[in-house]
């Protein structure tokens, strides 16, 4: 069974957690996974720079930029990356923007991806259909899950959509905005928190998108499995020594 | 016969978009989820907007009253002299605001009304898109945001000041590269933030479908009139040639649209080569660039073999983009088209020539579509059609610079 699937099953919320792979250096992508590890992450999504990433606050978009300029690449990635397994065993996700897997080879990219130990990817700009008409069989033939982004602005039909054809979680973005953009939710987004529990999905939901602190967490968690932290995990660690991932507000 | 009367069957029309938004393998909406009510209403919606009667009416009253169309195409006597062929232009830069630019944007604010839009964004790389949006959106009293890279804002003070006097805002992009790359970039997380109100007025044939296929449409009055003022000139409607420059495309697009179905007419597109095709410094993106995305579409682009977007570079603000549209990836790989690169040097030298020989002084621009006269032998008895798509006054600077004047 694929881990993140077996991660969903477990009975808590998750915590999972966002990293651009190269910064704050080059070398750290490893340390930060075991750290994240030990310190309690359930799920890691581990970033691959890209050079214009449309659908990231400036937080995200500074370390993609200071990451490629420290020399990251997609093959350099998958060498860092390349003995993880014997030393980390929660789910991890490579999330990245779809031209730097297409220039790699969509094929290539997954089969790589297989033998390392990913679990699964998170393509923002990679469209649902083109997914399902060109890729999915790609996915499946190496068992890697592909997760799919929801926002209040998603309707229901489409959402029902996406549901059946998600094997993993859905990613439910938290409001109309880029990442890193907001430190509290409102009434409108508890509303649409509700609007997607009420749906009864089968595929379980992970909120991400401005979750920088207990309160978001706490709330988006009360309604959805799980949350997932970027912008505000970037921020910590551009701050801190990695050392110091433990002392992240979500492990307290 | 207005641009959007044609009915032609699309399933038929190899160069035209198809129905999932495809010009043969270039094109679609690689766009984020975020991103995807606001494409698909526009996807829904643009064809039959642009037919209704009443759309019509007010587009080609604005383009007649308030843009000065239809633009004259004028036979260039000196010039065609001196190249031993029949030169014609068409004369895009007697346009209000100078340039093509405004034929889409006076298109997309009527669209955005229709859509119940309020507010305006746009991206703009030397001004001239971003000065366009901003003189629609004074004229309709719509709220205009522009994005322009914070390098571009700092040599195009003129168009920073035009469209302030407009009354937009006017912000800067300081990611990345921070030019029209960037500023794109920028727009889009615009739109992501303001998914309700917001219309996203893209200033090329660029951006995930319906851009690319609806800024063509609104373009298509350009070859449309082509195709009228030379019948009456040449008792032809077919040139033998259309030459027009491209960055993203857009007047490119205008020029060639009545015409990529008319094999006989040769469409010539004028790349800029910057410093020279192989010198690192150049924005030649039919040679330089392969497959991939950006900004939603797939096409033509300039990356690294990792797949990052890399920075072009030409002495026109208007042709430094890292990619083309999706038509144009389609003509260059169907050699539908002819592409030709002109350095920045042969630009400026065909830009002084024909201010020089016909008393009209081109944009940098479009000056690299009358380079191709020294470069490319035509016939005698050959009707070459160059798209002047806008005129020289926001570059004076450089050609100050350049010429030492």
């Amino acid at each position: 069974m694929n881990r993140i699937a077996q991660k969903l099953e477990e009975d808590k919320k998750l915590k999972s957690i966002y990293f651009t792979a190269g910064y704050p250096n080059l070398n750290d992508t490893t340390t930060i996974i075991q750290e994240l590890e030990k310190a309690g992450t359930d799920i890691i999504e581990i970033g691959l720079p890209f050079s214009d990433p449309l659908a990231d606050g400036p937080t995200i978009q500074e370390s993609s930029t200071q990451a490629l300029k420290n020399g990251m690449t997609t093959e350099l990635l998958f060498n860092q990356l390349a003995n993880i397994r014997e030393s980390v065993t929660i789910p991890l996700i490579i999330m990245g923007y779809f031209n730097p897997m297409l220039q790699y080879g969509v094929e290539d990219f997954c089969k790589k991806c297989a033998s390392i130990g990913i679990d699964g990817l998170i393509i923002p700009d990679l469209p649902v259909d083109v997914y399902h008409e060109e890729y999915q069989a790609i996915f499946e033939k190496y068992g890697l899950i592909n997760i799919f982004l929801i926002t209040p602005q998603t309707s229901d039909e489409r959402i029902q959509f996406i549901d059946s054809i998600s094997n993993g979680f859905i990613y439910m973005v938290s409001s109309a905005s880029v990442t890193g953009t907001q430190n509290a939710f409102g009434d409108a987004q508890i509303a649409y928190f509700k609007r997607i529990a009420d749906l009864q999905l089968t595929t379980p939901q992970i909120v991400g998108f401005g979750i920088s602190n207990t309160d978001t967490f706490n709330t988006a968690t009360t309604y959805a499995k799980g949350a997932i932290i970027g912008s505000a995990f970037v921020k910590h660690i551009k701050t801190y020594d990695l050392i110091k991932i433990k002392d992240f507000f979500i492990f307290d | 016969m207005g641009p959007f009367n044609y009915k032609y069957n699309l399933k038929t029309m190899s160069y035209h978009v198809n129905e999932k938004g495809y010009y043969g393998e270039f094109g679609g909406a690689y766009i984020p989820e975020m991103l995807y009510p606001n494409v698909e209403e526009l996807r829904q919606n643009y064809i039959n907007i642009m037919q209704e009667e009443d759309f019509q009416q007010e587009f080609q009253k604005l383009l007649k009253d308030y843009v000065g169309r239809p633009s004259p195409l004028y036979f260039a006597k000196r010039l065609s002299d001196k190249y031993k062929t029949k030169i014609y232009l068409k004369r895009e830069d007697l346009n209000h605001t100078g340039a093509h630019k405004v034929n889409n944007t006076i298109g997309q604010i009527l669209m955005a009304k229709r859509l119940s839009k309020t507010r305006i964004i746009a991206e703009t790389g030397a001004g001239q898109h971003g000065v366009a949006t901003a003189t629609v959106c004074a004229l309709m009293g719509m709220k205009c945001i522009v994005y322009m890279g914070e390098i571009d804002i700092a040599r195009q003070a003129p168009n920073v000041a035009r469209m302030k006097m407009l009354g937009a805002e006017v912000i800067a992009a300081t990611s990345g590269s921070k030019t029209l790359k960037d500023a794109t970039n920028e727009a889009i997380r615009d739109w992501i933030n303001n998914p309700v109100d917001t219309h996203y007025i893209i200033g090329s044939v660029v951006g995930p479908h319906p851009y690319p296929d609806m800024v063509a449409r609104f373009q298509s009055v350009i070859s449309e009139e082509i195709k009228k003022q030379l019948l009456e000139h040449e008792g032809t409607e077919h040139p033998n040639h259309v030459v027009a420059c491209v960055g993203g495309g857009s007047n490119a697009a205008g020029a060639f649209y009545h015409f990529l179905d008319e094999e006989q007419v040769n469409l010539i597109a004028v790349e800029a080569a910057g410093h020279g095709v192989n010198s690192g410094e150049s924005a030649a993106t039919s040679v330089l660039g392969n497959e991939g995305i950006i900004h939603g579409s797939k096409t033509l682009l300039m990356q690294t073999k990792d797949g990052q977007i890399t920075e072009p570079y030409s002495i026109s603000a208007g042709l430094d983009y890292p990619g083309v549209g999706p038509l144009h990836a389609h003509l260059f790989k169907s050699e539908r088209a002819e592409f030709i690169a002109i350095t920045d040097n042969q630009a400026m030298e065909a830009g002084i020539e024909l201010t020089q020989l016909e008393g009209i002084i081109p944009a940098i621009e479009s000056a690299h579509a009358f380079a191709i006269l020294k470069e490319r032998k035509f016939k005698e008895d050959d009707i070459v059609i160059i798209n002047l798509s806008g005129r020289g006054d926001k570059d004076l600077d450089t050609y100050i610079k350049h010429f030492n004047l």
